[in-house]
């Protein structure tokens, strides 16, 4: 592109008996004007002077040039090592803050060199990761200098290529020692973040705050690299050793140049945050509670579903079934729907907690009831979506699936959706007839939920998918570490998605990009539930999570003592969630 | 829904009293039609275009380039309207402009038509590939026709694939798609990949400044540019009643967002109002060149 050629790998004859290797770079001249052609190659010829007197370790060492018809070629040192770009993509997770530490400060070192040349200041302008060679020994070297600018022939004002690492006023023309600056701590952003900022709008660095995208970076060194990359070059350092000094007291004050100790993040404990009040079980908590008229409905593996004052934790009644209650339970018109291994849909007064009615299936329910139209839609382990009838308790009809239905259908313009354990995904008619089906790799666990005509689940195979709600087209998937058994929620645009690889995803429901993930100790099959700006959610690792919704940011956990698995409720600014310590909790949201 | 269960259990609906001593006044021709296009039931549900192209009155060459599809399978129960339209803005210099904005419409167009070939005779088939990595495939193979068929140049590419009532679109440049409703609302979907609108994102610069920037035609993304390309690519609602129109800047950099709006909703057929938006923009000194392309789902 532009007047750019290639650089060869050349042996210098003058040195027969020694094999010395040197680059040659090529550039070709490509202006049609004969004047502007020359005045390219004398550009060039100055320049090449000019970098042929320097002497930094950092800076290679230029040994010849010359030019040939429309031809100019540089001999120059030849570096062994790889570039910062190729070891940004080659390193499997993040570079260690101390790697990158070390290689800034080297870069201010070669970058306060060149701007304090006399008679001229020297300025890179083109300081981005492959230009850095990083050697063998772990040093840095600049390499490309702007000597192959001249080169290239400006197009006609319509394009420029995206530069990502360049800073604002370089777009104006204007590159002074602090465009360096800017360009520098872009490249740091890159090596500490993996971001690739020409994949990024330009200027967008302040969108993406380096420790919420690496967490184990020091607020120290996040601080030196906000002020190199401020819009305004006046509100950065004023010179290269001015980010230099300021890196070296990140370094010293984080310990990573004394290297003393590894600077760990401290996580906020829950220290101080005390529940309403909590409510025992006699068994573990596995599924997610609801609130109505007052009282929390709850189920538990010890068989019963419990009624409680909403208010105290004092129980109004429990309610026994014949087998463990790890669903949700769902309220209409004083009655009580509660799904249990038992395979009976258990239909419950909430006042008096008596029994109106039951409903069997022939298989355990693991599916929660979803109350629409007249009817309660559920799953269960007999490989069947039942459609029953509030009024009748008699089925309005049975949708047969090849495997057991764990999912909770949801439920919206006459379709019912609902995954099961195969990996198939249905949408069903009201009249219970299939209108689409989707193959997912495995299991569909993961209640689904709508908005917009697109309908969103994870599933065990590692992806989360988004559906055309009316035909089943795939529009996106989106892939987790591991897979998924919880269930989305949508939001502002935003879809949420706890994986078994421990993470809680926000996605863009339109653009499918990751907007955060937040990294809990163990897996998260809880479902996440937004309520005003914070997101709830439970982890295996015993936390219940309380996150900013928009960005991700941890604002407080609470510690139970077992996994939590089930899903919070978020009430009248009360959090209620289970946990397998057989604890029912409320938490101030 | 409801109703259908008051049928399965034998109810009947009431019928609404009829509104008396309601004040109505009589419609003008030109509304009856919009209302009457409206209520009258289509069948099978479609999509309908009309395309407005013109080298401007300033330029010497048409480096746009613009493509129109749509399939309609009418019979089968499953069967959703297929739409495929793109607006690419070639630039580059040497008429190499032309070449790449062709290159990255053709490309684009032989690559998602193919994967639609199967659906478009049977629409009951799946399809596996989600509908974003096809449309994310199909630029990088744009890219690289682009790459190949004009080096140095680049192109801008807007393209929209409409599948029943959602749209996926993918966008590089500063082309745009618009959703118009028929409230005269207008909606820009596509954000431009240009230094001016970036900066007026920013803060830096108002709306009126930017738009009499001297650099306002620099992107800093495009086809053909650079090895990394990230497009942006997003699934919405089609606009529905309203419409998508998609142009390349001869069009939207000298027509205000209103009157885009109204020239469509007082044109009588989409042909119409696409031939006005290119006679709106030349009337404007028609400083670039000008393609329009305007969509509509009826049914």
């Amino acid at each position: 592109m532009g007047g750019m050629g290639s650089v060869y790998r050349a042996r210098d004859l003058h040195f027969p008996s020694v094999v010395k290797l040197v680059a040659v770079k090529e550039m070709i001249n490509r202006a049609s004007d004969p004047l502007v052609r020359k005045t390219i190659v004398q550009n060039f010829e100055r320049e090449a002077n000019i970098l042929a007197t320097l002497n930094h370790l950092s800076i290679p060492r230029i040994y010849d040039y010359f030019s040939e018809g429309n031809r100019s070629y540089l001999v120059l040192e030849f570096i062994h090592g790889k570039d910062l770009e190729a070891i940004i993509s080659e390193t499997g997770g993040f570079l260690t803050e101390e790697r990158v530490l070390v290689w800034a400060i080297e870069l201010c070192d070669v970058l306060s060199f060149l701007h304090t040349h006399k008679p001229d200041p020297i300025i890179f302008r083109d300081m981005k990761p492959s230009n850095v060679m990083v050697n063998p020994t772990d040093h840095i070297i600049l390499v490309d200098f702007g000597i192959a600018k001249p080169f290239q022939v400006g197009q006609k004002g319509t394009m420029i290529g995206t530069e990502g690492y360049s800073p604002p006023e370089q777009y104006r023309g204007e590159a002074g020692p602090l465009a360096d600056i800017y360009a520098l701590g872009a490249t740091i952003h890159h090596a500490l973040s993996r971001r690739d900022p020409r994949l990024e709008p330009p200027f967008s660095f302040g969108e993406r705050p380096l420790r919420k995208i690496n967490p184990a970076i020091s607020a120290e060194l996040e601080a030196v690299i906000n002020s190199a990359l401020q819009y305004n070059p006046d509100d950065r350092f004023h010179s290269a050793e001015a980010m230099k000094e300021a890196l070296l007291a990140a370094g010293r004050k984080t310990g990573i140049l004394n290297r003393t100790s590894g600077a760990t993040a401290s996580v906020q404990s829950s220290v101080g945050i005390k529940p309403l009040w909590v409510f025992q079980c006699e068994d573990e908590v596995r599924g997610a509670p609801l609130y109505h008229n007052g009282a929390v409905y709850i189920g538990s593996y010890d068989n019963n579903l419990y009624s409680l004052n909403a208010a105290d934790g004092k129980l109004n009644w429990k309610y026994a079934t014949d087998g463990g209650v790890v669903t949700r339970p769902a309220a209409f018109e004083g009655d009580i729907f509660i799904g249990s291994e038992d395979q009976r849909l258990h239909v419950i007064s909430a006042r008096t907690g008596k029994v109106n009615w039951t409903y069997y299936t022939e298989g355990r329910v693991h599916s929660s009831p979803r109350i629409a139209e007249g009817h309660v839609f559920f799953g269960s382990d007999d490989q069947h979506i039942h459609a029953v009838n509030l009024l009748s308790g008699r089925a309005a009809w049975r949708f047969e699936t090849a495997a057991p239905v764990r999912s909770t259908p949801f439920v919206a313009h006459d379709t019912v959706f609902a995954g099961s354990e195969n990996g198939d995904f249905y949408c069903v008619d009201f009249r219970g007839e299939m209108k689409w089906h989707y193959k997912a790799k495995m299991a569909v666990t993961s209640s689904p939920c709508e908005a917009d005509g697109v309908v969103y689940f994870g599933s065990l195979d590692s992806s989360f998918y988004a559906l055309d709600a009316r035909a089943g087209w795939v529009i996106w998937r989106f892939r987790m570490g591991k897979g998924s058994i919880a269930s989305p929620y949508t939001a502002e645009g935003l879809v949420f998605i706890g994986s078994a690889d421990g993470n809680i995803y926000a996605i863009d429901a339109h653009t499918s990009k990751e907007v955060w993930r937040f990294k809990t100790e163990h897996q998260v099959s809880s479902s996440p539930v937004v309520y005003k700006d914070a997101l709830y959610c439970g982890s295996a690792d015993g936390n219940i999570y309380c996150l900013e919704a928009r960005t991700g940011r941890l604002r407080w956990k609470f510690a139970t003592k077992g996994p939590i698995t089930g899903s919070p409720l978020v009430y009248d600014d009360i959090v209620y969630i289970g946990s397998t310590d057989h604890f029912l909790y409320t938490l101030l949201a | 829904m409801k109703s259908f269960f008051d049928r399965l259990r034998g109810k009947k609906t009431k019928p609404l009293a009829a509104l008396a001593n309601v004040n109505t006044f009589p419609l003008s021709g030109e509304q009856l039609g919009m209302v009457s296009i409206r209520s009258s039931r289509v069948e099978p549900q479609q999509l309908i275009s009309g395309c407005g192209q013109s080298i401007g009155k300033q330029r010497e060459h048409n480096e746009d380039c613009l493509f129109a599809f749509s399939a309609t399978t009418g019979g089968e129960a499953n069967s959703a309207p297929l739409g495929l339209f793109i607006v690419a803005d070639g630039m580059g210099g040497h008429q190499y402009g032309e070449v790449a904005s062709s290159a990255a419409v053709r490309t684009m167009a032989n690559y998602l038509l193919k994967r639609f070939h199967t659906y478009l005779i049977n629409p009951s088939e799946g399809m596996e590939e989600p509908l974003q990595e096809m449309m994310r495939a199909a630029i990088t193979e744009a890219q690289r026709a682009v790459t190949q068929a004009a080096p140095g140049s680049g192109t801008t590419l807007t393209a929209a694939l409409v599948l029943g009532q959602q749209m996926t679109i993918g966008h590089v440049g500063d082309s745009r798609a618009y959703a118009l409703r028929m409230d005269g609302r207008v909606e820009v979907l596509t954000r431009d990949h240009s230094l001016v609108k970036r900066l007026e994102e920013l803060g830096q610069i108002s709306s009126e400044e930017s738009a009499a920037h001297p650099q306002r035609n620099v992107l800093y993304r495009a086809l053909g540019q650079g090895e990394v390309l990230e497009p942006d690519i997003f699934t919405t609602p089609f606009p529905q009643p309203g419409y998508l129109l998609l142009c390349s800047d001869g069009l939207w950099s000298v027509l205000p967002d209103d009157n885009l709006c109204n020239l469509v909703i007082a044109a009588p057929n989409l042909h119409s109002a696409c031939q006005d938006l290119i006679a709106a923009a030349n009337d404007s000194g028609g400083p670039d060149n000008i393609s329009a392309v305007l969509v509509q789902l009826i049914g």
